[in-house]
């Protein structure tokens, strides 16, 4: 089993350099402080985006309930970080444990549920976790919980990022991630055919969850204040837009898309009605001309562009 | 003698709320049951009808009787209309890009509506005053009464019109099987069209009278309400009519005694709760029969 083959390689090459470039750009202050916060957002946003997109598009179980795992992993994180005054990487490891114990928990019951149904529930469990974190004093309240220390460095987001991507390429290329496209394709066929459904969608369920809580983390440490309204279902809603739009079934995609929905976000900020409007008929006319999304279940190692630079590196799996 | 005049009066405020849920729950069901949809775009259906009533009982000086025909009307066009431009293309394409694009729908009612009517609430007219009759201690006011007579009186007439008229009866052919009654020469194109036109209809109703009832509308109102009647909607058995008027009045009922006796801010989880519940004890809800899976 190869963990990292020649086309990762030639990725990671292309991520270190996108670093250095981008961190140089931070260091020399030529980025403005928004532009550098915008920075931050994405990279959160794409942990969130392909962590949606490994339960959404590989496993095919219609969640749209991300945005409430994220906040479990981002009040966890805080109150580790703020109240027990523990190191920012405990605070990481336990807003993913956490927050993929509860994804767990939740997917035990709620993935026995298909299509329309599971989407409202899981949107409703979003929407619960959100009000008892509301109801907690001890976190804040509805008030939110101030004087968060600013943790998140853009170091942290972008290697935290990276290693989101590879885990979860490498998941969808393993025994287990093939599992999950067999259910994703035709569920009866898979548990025919002796695949473990229930086992496969609550793993995917808790991966992504888990992916979730490490966003939530990263997000609350950028800000002095996190309120539970930063977590509502229009949030994952915003996720579920970044999937959609760059391709239920594609890394890549995921990536575009975060950046993308990220990027019109921050240009349109002053006039969010609009942005809405423009998000809402991309997504219309992207279910009438293209409902595989930008780049359906293509990935960028698998285009002929790519090969075509690296000849030998052509190799039909991402 | 104190806590049960309360819980009488939580069960008042209870049945109107839910009444409206139930209004909201029925368009949600027909459609569920033809098109097998959820319709996300249906709660904002339902604003746009509280905003027509608006304009008409503010700017037109319709009293309101007239505004909630012209509402009714209205919307149940544009239930049509948002039926033909954005989920008949989709017809025969996989459920979840039709789910999308209702998420698409949705979004874009809100927002077009939030950049016309701008997001500041708007305070609906007081039409009553302080019209109310009491009896034995509880208080049933004037909008309370508006919204049980309105809801029974629509309830009475679309029950008619489903078992008693032929377009009915092509409306339950439809629901029990599409492609059948197509055989049997039903315009399934039209009944789906009608169907929305309905449904969309009794949500605008829903609309004004909530206007009416909590005295304030703003663009997003639909949301919370939309999501409920659909838990509404399934709690009663999704596609069955008296299943979504049960199951409206109940969550009502329940809601306004978590907001009475436990605590206002977990009302919107009593609801998800109910839905969970219902989903994992039984999927097919109140009325529901079992049905085997085929593969």
């Amino acid at each position: 089993m190869k963990y990292l083959r020649k086309n990762d390689f030639i990725m990671i090459g292309f991520a270190v350099v996108l670093f250095a470039v981008l961190q140089g750009l931070i260091a020399g202050r030529i980025l403005s402080s928004f532009w550098q916060l915008n920075l931050l957002i994405v990279g959160i946003n794409v942990i969130m985006a392909v962590s949606l997109n490994l339960i959404n598009g590989y496993t095919g179980q219609f969640s749209l309930g991300h945005a409430g795992f994220m906040a479990v992993g981002a009040y966890v994180g805080v109150v580790l970080t703020t109240n027990f005054h523990l190191p920012f990487l405990a605070a990481l490891v336990a807003g993913a444990v956490a927050a993929g114990i509860l994804g767990f928990l939740i997917g035990i019951p709620t993935l026995r549920l298909r299509g329309d149904y599971l989407a409202i529930a899981t949107l409703g469990l979003g929407e619960i976790i959100r009000i008892v974190i509301m109801n907690i004093d001890y976190v804040g309240g509805a008030a939110g919980f101030k004087g968060i220390p600013h943790h998140t460095t853009f170091a942290w987001v972008f290697f935290l990022m990276l290693f989101a991507l590879f885990f979860i390429k490498n998941f969808v290329n393993s025994n287990q991630g093939r599992a999950c496209l067999a259910i994703r394709e035709n569920e009866i066929a898979a548990e025919s055919m002796g695949v473990n459904t229930t086992k496969y969608k609550i793993m995917a369920f808790t991966i992504g969850a888990a992916f979730a809580g490490v966003a939530g983390v990263l997000f609350a440490h950028s800000f002095y204040l996190i309120s539970p309204n930063s977590f509502t279902f229009m949030q994952s809603f915003n996720y579920l837009i970044m999937v959609v739009m760059g391709g239920l079934g594609s890394i890549t995609g995921s990536i575009a898309g975060a950046f993308v929905v990220t990027f019109i976000s921050a240009a349109l900020a002053s006039w969010p009605e609009f942005r809405m409007i423009i998000y809402a008929l991309a997504l219309i006319l992207m279910m009438f001309y293209r409902p595989q999304g930008l780049f359906g279940y293509m990935e960028v190692t698998n285009m002929r562009i790519f090969r075509k630079i690296f000849k030998k590196g052509g190799r039909a799996d991402g | 003698m104190e806590v049960t005049h309360q819980v009488l009066q939580q069960l008042v405020n209870g049945i109107s709320l839910g009444s409206i849920y139930a209004l909201i729950a029925l368009g949600y069901t027909m459609i569920y049951g033809i098109i097998k949809l959820i319709n996300f775009a249906h709660g904002d259906i339902y604003m746009v009808g509280a905003y027509i009533g608006f304009y008409a009982i503010t700017q037109a000086q319709l009293s309101i009787v007239p505004a909630l025909i012209i509402s009714f009307v209205v919307t149940g066009i544009l239930g049509m209309v948002v039926e033909k431009l954005a989920y008949k293309p989709l017809r025969h394409a996989p459920r979840i890009s039709v789910l999308i694009t209702a998420i698409g729908v949705s979004f874009f009612l809100e927002y077009t509506s939030m950049y016309f009517v701008s997001p500041t609430p708007r305070t609906f007219p007081a039409l009553f005053g302080d019209v109310a009759i009491e009896l034995g201690g509880i208080v049933i006011n004037g909008q309370q009464m508006l919204i049980l007579g309105i809801t029974t009186i629509l309830m009475i007439v679309l029950t008619y019109v489903v078992h008693r008229t032929k377009t009915g009866k092509a409306m339950r052919a439809a629901s029990f099987d599409t492609e059948t009654a197509q055989l049997m020469g039903i315009d399934s194109d039209r009944i789906i069209s009608i169907t929305f036109g309905i449904g969309s209809a009794l949500a605008a109703v829903a609309g004004v009278l909530v206007g009416v009832y909590y005295n304030s509308i703003d663009p997003l109102m639909g949301i919370m309400p939309g999501l409920k009647a659909f838990v509404a909607a399934v709690l009663g058995g999704i596609g069955i009519l008296p299943g979504a008027v049960v199951g409206g009045l109940i969550l009502g009922i329940v809601e306004a005694f978590v907001s009475g006796f436990v605590s206002s801010t977990f009302r919107d989880a009593a609801a998800f709760a109910i839905l969970i519940l219902v989903l994992l004890f039984k999927p097919t809800g109140i009325f529901g029969k079992n049905t085997k899976e085929k593969v």
